[in-house]
């Protein structure tokens, strides 16, 4: 009996821990380039919205999912400029993006004429693997009963891995994020490599949104998001800026998150509160460990150059 | 195209059946000009470099010679003037273009990610990397051009975890493997210890024996009289000489890197008191963690100036640091009259009277940001009449600093502007100003006149020697020359983190003062240096007492 409470909340995990997947890779692509976007809730719930109207319209999930990436793309752009091109504190733009993605959702989703609030979603994804296989023990509801976003997000994962580690790109872009100046004195387009990959965070974080508003919930409701993109955010950090130990920590996360529920079944009370704050405290503990170890403090450590504005002029 | 990453001789030849007259010639400028900001940091400098040779570049800082290696790396586009390579005439816009060209810089300041290994360094920004990094064949190749050229370094070693010698290697590598023929070595070895120095050279002669085109820039006499095989000299922007360095008199060169008439105006001498300031066996670390400063001994007595002179990088700023406080020193003594300061914090040293005016000035001199009224009240705040309790009077505080801005001449002030957008003679006034309004007994003055102009220069000079007729000690740290030669009673000259000779003002030759700058210690130097160098621990005694 409780080793299927444990099972179903560990499968649950992986659902709810998902849009942090999402959100949180596209801000640690982010960050790889040197830009520290604050602003992952604030894109959660913009794109989220816009991909959740479009749910609500049309019953495509890949085209929600991809209007969602592109609006969260076009948040992450506004960032970009600003920290970007204008250099602005890269800490205030982020959290102006929070602000302003928030009230858009609040303004797109209870206006009059679109009432999003009641509307639902005109389909729901299915498992992609048959009932046999999702029966099996232990693999079937963890690995095979999901579907084709939660599998699609480990393919992203994997590319992440790749293109960070592996390609000439990848190698282009831990350059920008670590050492601006000597990336720009070997022909790479700091400013470029910036806007790109600050907008490909966006489209993580507007697919987390959408994938949490159509999927998870099925539902719209201001503030639906309650500091997952803040989770995602420290997720980041968490994983020391590494594609698959991202995946684990997403899960761990989604895990507390659905702790208060599952102790609730046990028969414990612990305030949600405290759970909530889980995440947070996990980060900080995990940052204190990898510091006590210099040669992991190295290696999973931020960009070197991260939320610092780059300049040809100011060396 | 891991057989043979640069093709060498092959480029060479073809040109040289068209050029016909200059078979060896690698590049040649003509006529260079670069100006900034109206001042010309080469004035119609010609020079030219043959395959297969190192040729060196010496002269004093600001002489013009990273100016001129900058241009031919294309980092600097010359105002006139002519760039040749492999005889024929070019535009080089950006360094991306030299390389192109063949031509590669390796900066003073490395251009390495610390984070990325050897190999990934080497990738980067490289045309010839597959869109899928191959690491194993990257490795592969950088092992083999290290056993090449000598340039051994370990492929997976990330940048950070190598010495400096070891990034230098990594930074020649990265143009080699770009297929670099002409490298320029802007100053290498000045963070090399001697050991790295003499594989470096190894290196260099490995690679001029290949055929390519080396360009040494160094102020080291000894440096590039051992590996060079010509030399250019410049001065002042210009190019005072070339010659094969085999035919080379150390002297002369000395001679012509320090060059101009040192005019040295009447001195009033006043006599010079007990003493005020005593460094015995200094011995420092610098920002690198490498020694930067080597059983120091110097003494600063009442009224007087003692000049360091030295080139810049040969541990004048350590010194100046580990004096006042800002920098631990590992080894030795300091001592403000007969008190031992050395485990001081720098408030106390403040506090018993030593005075500082930095080098950088807008660094850290002042704060930039603050308007002028705060700079001048920042180390007398602590005291009244400024401070009231736990409040600063702002009235004190204005009051000061229209008293100070009188009586130091600072001009052009509007009271609510930053002070960064004071000229620099302004500023260096009021950092004087605030230094010595504090009555110091001892005034530690680091390049109190770089990059003034010519009347600002002659005011803080006689602000400085005013300040030694009223009493006060000064160890004033300066490049130029004249400027040593004009104010100090003593002159000590720092190479490498160790007093390299001690002169009285009246024997010091620019010959002299350029063999003790680049390294070199003359016959007459010797002996004089002999003798306060003896025993650090009995003159310590010695001096301590006679206060």
């Amino acid at each position: 009996m409780n080793d299927s409470v444990l099972l179903l909340s560990l499968a649950s995990a992986i659902v709810i821990g998902t849009p942090i997947l999402l959100a949180g890779l596209g801000e640690m692509m982010t960050e790889h380039s040197g830009v520290m976007n604050l602003g992952v809730e604030g894109m959660m719930l913009g794109g989220g919205v816009v991909g959740f109207w479009m749910s609500t319209q049309y019953p495509s999930m890949p085209l929600a999912m991809a209007v969602g990436a592109g609006v969260g793309a076009l948040f992450a752009g506004i960032h970009a400029y600003l920290a970007v091109t204008l250099r602005v504190n890269q800490i205030v733009s982020g959290l102006a993006l929070v602000i302003t993605g928030t009230g858009f959702a609040g303004f797109v989703g209870s206006s009059n004429d679109s009432a999003l609030i009641y509307a639902r979603p005109k389909s729901s994804l299915e498992p992609v693997f048959g009932e046999g296989m999702q029966e099996l023990p232990l693999v079937g509801p963890l690995v095979f009963g999901h579907d084709w976003v939660v599998y699609m997000s480990w393919l992203l994962v994997a590319v992440a891995a790749f293109w960070l580690f592996r390609t000439r790109a990848g190698l282009a872009l831990r350059a920008v994020g670590e050492d601006p100046a000597t990336a720009d004195t070997v022909g790479i387009s700091v400013g470029v490599t910036r806007y790109v990959y600050t907008m490909i965070g966006g489209a993580g974080a507007g697919m987390g949104g959408t994938y949490l508003m159509v999927e998870i919930f099925a539902t719209y409701q201001h503030g639906i998001t309650a500091g997952l993109g803040w989770i995602a955010f420290a997720l980041v950090t968490f994983a020391g800026w590494r594609p698959w130990r991202a995946l684990v920590a997403a899960y761990v996360f989604g895990a507390l998150r659905n702790l208060g529920f599952t102790l609730q079944i046990l028969g414990a009370s612990v305030p949600s509160d405290v759970l909530n704050a889980l995440p947070f405290v996990l980060t900080i503990v995990a940052l204190i460990i990898i510091s006590a170890r210099p040669a992991a403090a190295r290696k999973y450590s931020a960009p070197s150059a991260l939320s610092i504005p780059y300049s040809r002029e100011i060396r | 195209m891991n057989g043979d990453p640069t093709p060498a001789a092959s480029t060479a030849e073809p040109e040289t059946s068209e050029a016909g007259g200059e078979p060896q010639e690698a590049a040649r400028l003509h006529a260079i000009t670069k100006s900034f900001f109206g001042v010309p940091a080469n004035d119609r400098v010609d020079f030219d470099l043959r395959w297969g040779e190192i040729h060196a570049l010496l002269g004093e800082n600001g002489a013009g010679k990273s100016t001129l290696c900058s241009v031919l790396a294309g980092l600097y586009h010359p105002d006139s003037g002519e760039i040749h390579l492999d005889g024929e005439r070019v535009d080089l816009a950006s360094p991306q273009q030299a390389l192109e060209h063949g031509v590669g810089m390796v900066y003073q300041h490395f251009r390495l990610v610390d984070r990325f290994t050897v190999a990934e360094n080497l990738a980067l920004g490289h045309p010839e990397t597959g869109f899928v990094a191959s690491r194993r064949s990257l490795e592969r190749q950088v092992a083999e051009l290290g056993r090449r050229y000598g340039l051994e370094v370990s492929p997976k070693a990330a940048i950070w975890q190598l010495s400096v010698g070891e990034q230098q290697r990594v930074e020649i590598l990265k143009l080699l493997y770009r297929g670099v023929r002409i490298l320029i070595l802007d100053e290498p070895t000045a963070v090399l210890t001697p050991q790295e120095a003499q594989s470096l050279f190894t290196t260099m002669r490995a690679m001029a024996a290949d055929g390519q085109a080396i360009i040494f820039v160094s102020h080291k006499l000894d440096e590039v009289l051992e590996v060079s095989d010509r030399v250019t000299v410049l001065r002042d922007g210009e190019r005072v000489g070339s010659m094969e360095t085999a035919d080379a008199d150390p002297a002369a060169l000395a001679r012509m890197m320090v060059g101009r008439d040192l005019s040295t105006r009447a001195r009033s001498r006043t006599e010079a008191g007990s003493a005020a300031l005593s460094v015995k066996g200094l011995t420092a670390d610098g920002d690198r963690g490498i020694e930067a400063l080597r059983e120091v001994d110097l003494e600063v007595r009442e009224s007087q100036i003692v000049g360091v002179a030295g080139v810049a990088g040969n541990g004048q700023r350590e010194l100046a640091e580990a004096i006042v406080g800002l920098r631990r020193s590992k080894r030795g003594q300091i001592f403000l009259g007969d008190v031992d300061i050395t485990r001081t914090s720098t408030l106390q040293r403040i506090k018993m009277g030593l005075g500082f005016v930095p080098e950088d000035r807008m660094r850290t001199g002042m704060a930039g940001g603050l308007p002028l009224t705060a700079n001048l009240a920042l180390k007398a705040y602590r005291q009244p009449p400024l401070s009231k309790g736990p409040l600063v009077s702002k009235r004190a505080v204005e009051e000061r600093a229209r008293t100070l801005e009188k009586q130091f001449d600072i001009r052009g002030v509007r009271w609510a502007m930053p002070t960064s957008l004071l000229s620099g003679g302004n500023i260096q006034r009021a950092i004087l100003a605030r230094e010595l309004s504090a009555r110091p007994k001892v005034l530690v003055a680091a390049a109190p006149t770089r990059g003034l102009d010519v009347a600002a220069i002659e005011a803080i000079r006689q602000i400085l020697l005013d300040e030694r007729d009223a009493g006060t000690a000064i160890l004033m740290i300066s490049e130029d020359l004249e400027e040593i030669m004009d104010l100090s009673d003593e002159i000590v000259v720092l190479y490498e983190g160790q007093i390299m000779g001690r002169l009285d003002p009246d024997d010091a030759t620019p010959e002299v003062l350029g063999m003790l700058m680049a390294g070199r210690t003359s016959d007459a130097d010797a002996e004089a240096d002999a003798g306060p160098d003896a025993g650090p621990d009995a003159a310590a005694e010695s001096s301590g007492d006679s206060a």
